[in-house]
């Protein structure tokens, strides 16, 4: 048991999820598109590759390797049967991002965040609630165009977040930003199919694992 | 097997259930459900009857019989009722032994209803798309109107029952207008029973009040019956055909029987209303109340014994001059504290 879950954290990339993306696929999906200069938030300029007619193109290389760290703790997180919760507040992608949590086998909050979710759990669900044991923000504000409060919440909890962060949007509280575009459907598509299949491959890998172990 | 009989309340309070999310432990109910279905065979026993074909109606009615209670609440008196009706429906642990929620939209508080709201939009989704198909092979809509004239959508306590849960009145006007969008797409047809869970019937309320054909007694005349009342007063009419204008309350006539004019007014206002006052002959028999109630009474019944001869339209004016309503004016009761039902004591200063 000890050995299951040492095992992963000895490679750098154990479930190989670098293959999943490529940076023709980020730029198929424009990802690379950020909001116009107005709009940027002063943390996020190491991110941003430049400027062309006023609007923020985000640097794809970076967004490479923030993907990569990101998916590779989110499957991390999976092997070890932890409660993975996606949060985003865009109306438009409200049923996507909830069907792709019901077919992980994970959880999804994209509606209005009632004060005490994280902090006074015991008394809004009962006592012995269990936390999620991770954040997934697929847009990092909510729809006052402020940060949304679970960033700050799981950071009170000690929960580790993994976001996607675009060039309006506050970097600092999140454990693994993912620098990149939150608006287009294209987009947003492409990171639900990508967390999708890592936490599957994670889930599968652990089942494996578990038989090979009973078999010994 | 020892059997609880009486405890302090001390006791009882230590003995009642977790006080939180969950009032009524399974276990807990299924023991009542247990002892209800023991006490129903011996109820059975006592009254005499077959335990096995013993229905909740013969229940209430022994209950009913060996308990008698003169409470005016039907709720405060006895009852033995099945423990589902009586303990209302809870909601078990939300999340298995690991601590991982069975439901995947726990962490939002509303689980229910944010389901819903999420098949509900599904749904509409999947109307869209076979509407873009159609559209696709150049078939054409459907445009069959819904008939939204005898039913009505489920209110808002009716949904919490259904979802188990709290509702704001916000969420509740939510899901109704996505309800309404979804049901105003031409092609809602193929969710139509997803629909039908949320649409309750509601019964015609206007009841079309029958007016009885007319009787023809031994000679051919023809004649009908009515019934009315005023204040304590009972009245039946029976109007003929082909008479004279004669009018007979309880064998006398009605000089007689009324010598106020107002009286006798009352009785020929629906006579006089529809022209027909020397043409129909009238036999009455009234009982109870006092002089002007019984003219009331037979006034309501002479007019209710037209309608018969009568078009729909003169009835609909007959209706209109008040003559068809039967008037609920009765005499007010006095209250304590009051000299009458209105008039209060003297006031005296000091």
């Amino acid at each position: 048991d000890d050995k299951l879950l040492s095992e992963p954290l000895n490679h750098p990339d154990f479930f190989n999820v670098k293959e999943l993306f490529t940076m023709k696929d980020l730029f198929d999906a424009r990802v690379h598109l950020g909001h116009k200069k107005g709009c940027r938030h002063r943390f996020m300029e190491p991110y941003i590759f430049g400027c062309r007619l006023e609007q923020d193109i985000i640097d794809l290389e970076q967004t490479m390797q923030h993907l990569q760290l990101a998916l590779n703790f989110t499957a991390h997180v999976a092997y070890r049967k932890g409660i993975i919760l996606f949060v985003s507040r865009k109306r438009q992608f409200c049923h996507l991002i909830e069907r792709t949590a019901r077919e992980c086998g994970e959880y999804a909050h994209t509606r209005y965040w009632q004060g005490g979710l994280l902090t006074n759990a015991h008394i809004q669900f009962g006592p012995g609630v269990r936390l999620p044991d991770l954040l997934i923000f697929l847009s990092s504000l909510n729809n006052v165009f402020e940060p949304h409060v679970a960033i700050r919440d799981a950071a009170k909890m000690n929960i580790p977040t993994v976001g996607v962060v675009d060039t309006n949007c506050n970097p600092c509280l999140i454990s693994y930003p993912i620098p990149g575009n939150d608006d287009s459907p294209a987009a947003v598509e492409l990171y639900c199919r990508l967390f999708r299949m890592t936490i599957i491959r994670a889930k599968d890998k652990r089942r494996q694992s578990e038989a090979i172990e009973e078999l010994r | 097997t020892l059997r609880l009989i009486y405890t302090t309340t001390a006791v009882q309070r230590k003995n009642v259930g977790a006080s939180g999310p969950e009032k009524y432990t399974d276990a807990f109910i299924k023991k009542q459900i247990e002892e209800f279905n023991l006490g129903k065979r011996h109820l059975a026993n006592m009254m005499g009857e077959d335990p096995e074909t013993f229905t909740q109606e013969d229940i209430d009615r022994a209950i009913a019989y060996l308990f008698p209670s003169g409470l005016f609440d039907k709720q405060a008196r006895p009852m033995m009722k099945h423990p589902n009706e009586v303990f209302p429906e809870q909601r078990k642990i939300q999340w298995g032994e690991d601590g991982r929620p069975f439901h995947f939209l726990f962490y939002t508080g509303k689980q229910s209803y944010y389901s819903l709201m999420h098949e509900t939009y599904e749904k509409l989704l999947n109307v869209e798309k076979h509407q873009d198909q159609l559209i696709g092979q150049g078939l054409p809509l459907q445009k069959e109107k819904r008939n939204l004239s005898g039913s009505r959508w489920l209110t808002k306590i009716e949904l919490e029952e259904m979802l188990l849960e709290k509702l704001s009145d916000d969420d509740y006007l939510r899901f109704i207008q996505l309800i309404q969008k979804l049901v105003a797409l031409p092609c809602a047809d193929i969710e139509e029973k997803y629909i039908q869970k949320f649409c309750k019937e509601v019964p015609v309320q206007l009841q079309k009040v029958l007016i009885e054909p007319l009787q023809y007694d031994e000679r051919g005349v023809a004649f009908s019956t009515g019934e009315g009342k005023r204040k304590t007063a009972r009245a039946t009419a029976v109007v003929y055909d082909n008479g004279t204008g004669k009018i007979t309350v309880n064998g006398i006539d009605i000089l007689h029987y009324f010598p106020v004019l107002q009286d006798r007014e009352q009785l020929l206002f629906p006579f006089q209303f529809l022209d027909r006052i020397g043409k129909h002959d009238m036999v009455c028999t009234v009982s109870g109340g006092g002089r002007s109630a019984q003219a009331g009474a037979i006034r309501l019944a002479s007019a209710k014994a037209l309608r018969s001869f009568v078009t729909e339209r003169e009835v609909e004016f007959m209706r209109q001059a008040g003559l068809l309503t039967v008037d609920p004016r009765v005499k007010e009761r006095k209250k304590p504290g009051q000299e009458g039902s209105r008039r209060k004591f003297t006031w005296k200063k000091r």
